[in-house]
């Protein structure tokens, strides 16, 4: 018995970690191996994930894409100060200089009454009229450019309550309100998006675990044996869990090609409509830091799925 | 090896499995565990493997008190114990080599360590030239052979078979036991459990007998000694 006790010992402990590397390696293969076996299945398990990914990722470059073009029309925000009939030309420039100090303003540009009452001649077709009255009823206006920051439209608005204070100001004028309605309806979808996303992810969660159920059945037998001649519940998993994380990555990668082609599919005719706008607009697509963001994401949601289905359904499987 | 106190067994549907069992199994011997077919005798394994816990009593398996074992302990307990059972719990999709590698495997033995005990445990139930086919492609008895070949290859101090030769016919059924007796001569304690009460009474080993879930015979208590 002292012979068989002594051949009976356990492997070294440095044997065992090596061992558990190759066991490692070896599983994350051959789980590989095993969706690769069964191509269409394992196909279709990729795009429903990739396609529950792609939708979201779509709409969120495409929110960061609108973005950037409300961004570029950001520049068009004017405030118009209409002064005090008694502020003087030199008060009024003076005033101007003072404000193109401030950071939150960009450019300063006054117009006097004269100047004024010339554009508007020009412009209203009340040239006429304006003709027969004794003096120019036009204010001085300085028209501010401020500075904006699309983080935090709020800004721009507190620069206008200072501005509607100073003692020269009859009258502030901002045509911001569109600016401001853009920015809620962005918000309104970007909070959306969240949800959407979150419903998806949750969605991705639940088709991957619910095919590592399916597989974990398939092998009813084969845990049953493992856990009959001693496997650890870790040793049992891990093949399930390497499974998790090919159907992420897989999944993840048909998400980013979706993505990709689409965008890419509306580049032509953005750039077109910009073109007719003048404007330099271009769609941004998913690029290469959210592309591996995004399959992260599939990854982690494949693990999270697969580890959910695994340890609720593997305490069921008990030799007997 | 295996002490049994008071140990009893009641299903969640009523049903007493076994009732009162005291006996102590020494370490290094051999015993054939009857009964007819309900007697208890599948829990009594059972039991051993930890795959039930008994209601009542105390379990002794290799020095591990098994009726308060921590649920991770299990599966290092199982590792010292080989199970061969009647329909053999082979996994279909693999080859000869790598069924009887599997304990060796979750043991997290090296490659080659794992490739000479394999042939080693192969070469003594004679089919190391079947390491490459697969498990259907071979006889009831081969197939028994294989489930003992793994159940050995981790050199568990303990080796257990539920019906063994259930399917076998007679000269099978010797050779399969010769190998038992072959385990036995090197110090494996070995505890089988069958009803071919014929091929028992042939072979000099005691014998615990399994009625209605009490143990009307038991072997080890008679005066003379085994092992």
């Amino acid at each position: 018995m002292a012979e068989a006790q002594q051949q009976t010992g356990k492997p070294q402990l440095r044997t065992r970690i090596q061992a558990y590397g190759i066991n490692h390696l070896h599983v994350f293969f051959s789980s590989l191996g095993r969706i690769w076996r069964a191509p269409f299945a394992s196909l279709m398990t990729a795009s429903v994930i990739g396609i529950a990914l792609a939708l979201p990722a779509g709409f969120y470059t495409l929110l960061q894409n609108l973005q950037q073009l409300s961004g570029g029309w950001d520049g068009a925000a004017r405030i118009s100060l209409y002064l005090h009939n008694n502020v003087s030309l030199s008060q009024a420039e003076k005033f101007a200089k003072q404000l193109n100090t401030t950071p939150q303003i960009e450019k300063v540009r006054v117009i006097d009454k004269d100047a004024a009452l010339e554009e508007f001649k020009a412009l209203s077709g009340f040239g006429d009229a304006l003709d027969a009255l004794d003096s120019n009823p036009l204010p001085m206006v300085i028209v501010v450019t401020p500075v904006v920051d699309t983080e935090n439209p709020q800004r721009v608005e507190n620069l206008v309550e200072e501005l509607a204070n100073r003692p020269e100001v009859e009258l502030v004028q901002l045509d911001l309100q569109w600016v401001k309605r853009l920015y809620t309806i962005m918000n309104l979808v970007q909070r959306g998006l969240i949800v959407i996303a979150g419903m998806l992810a949750l969605a991705v969660i639940l088709v991957i675990g619910n095919t590592i159920r399916l597989d974990i059945q398939n092998r009813h037998s084969e845990i049953q044996v493992n856990k009959l001649i001693g496997a650890t519940n870790a040793f049992i998993r891990r093949p399930f869990l390497y499974t998790g994380f090919w159907y992420g990555l897989f999944g993840g990668l048909t998400a980013c090609v979706l993505v990709v082609t689409a965008l890419s599919l509306l580049q032509g005719p953005a750039k077109r409509l910009a073109g007719l706008y003048d404007s330099g607009f271009r769609v941004v697509n998913l690029g290469f830091g959210n592309s591996i963001l995004l399959i992260a994401i599939a990854i982690l949601l494949g693990y999270l799925g697969s580890w959910l289905a695994v340890g609720r359904h593997l305490r069921d499987i008990e030799p007997g | 090896m295996l002490q049994f106190t008071n140990i009893c067994k009641r299903y969640p549907s009523g049903q007493e499995a076994l009732a009162n069992i005291t006996f102590k199994m020494p370490t290094g011997s051999m015993a054939f565990l009857t009964g007819h077919s309900g007697a208890g005798k599948s829990t009594f394994l059972k039991l051993i493997t930890v795959i039930e816990k008994s209601t009542r009593g105390q379990l002794i398996v290799n020095g591990v008190n098994v009726s308060r074992i921590a649920r991770w302990r299990i599966p290092y307990l199982r590792r010292q114990i080989g199970v061969i059972f009647q329909d053999h719990q082979l996994l279909y999709d693999r080859t000869v080599f790598d069924n009887v590698a599997l304990p060796l495997v979750i043991a997290g033995y090296r490659h080659r360590e794992i490739g000479r005990r394999v042939r080693a445990a192969l070469d003594k139930v004679s089919l190391l030239h079947k390491e490459r086919a697969y498990p259907i492609t071979l006889s009831g008895g081969e197939q028994q052979r294989v489930g003992i070949a793994r159940a050995v290859v981790n050199k568990p101090a303990l080796l257990l078979a539920d019906e063994p030769t259930g399917n076998l016919d007679p000269e099978l059924s010797r050779e399969i036991m010769a190998l038992f007796q072959a385990f036995n001569q090197v110090g494996v304690t070995v505890l089988v459990a069958t009803h071919d009460i014929d091929l028992i009474n042939t072979l000099p080993y005691p014998k615990l007998t399994l009625k209605n879930g009490c143990l009307a015979y038991n072997g080890f208590a008679e005066g003379r000694h085994y092992g």
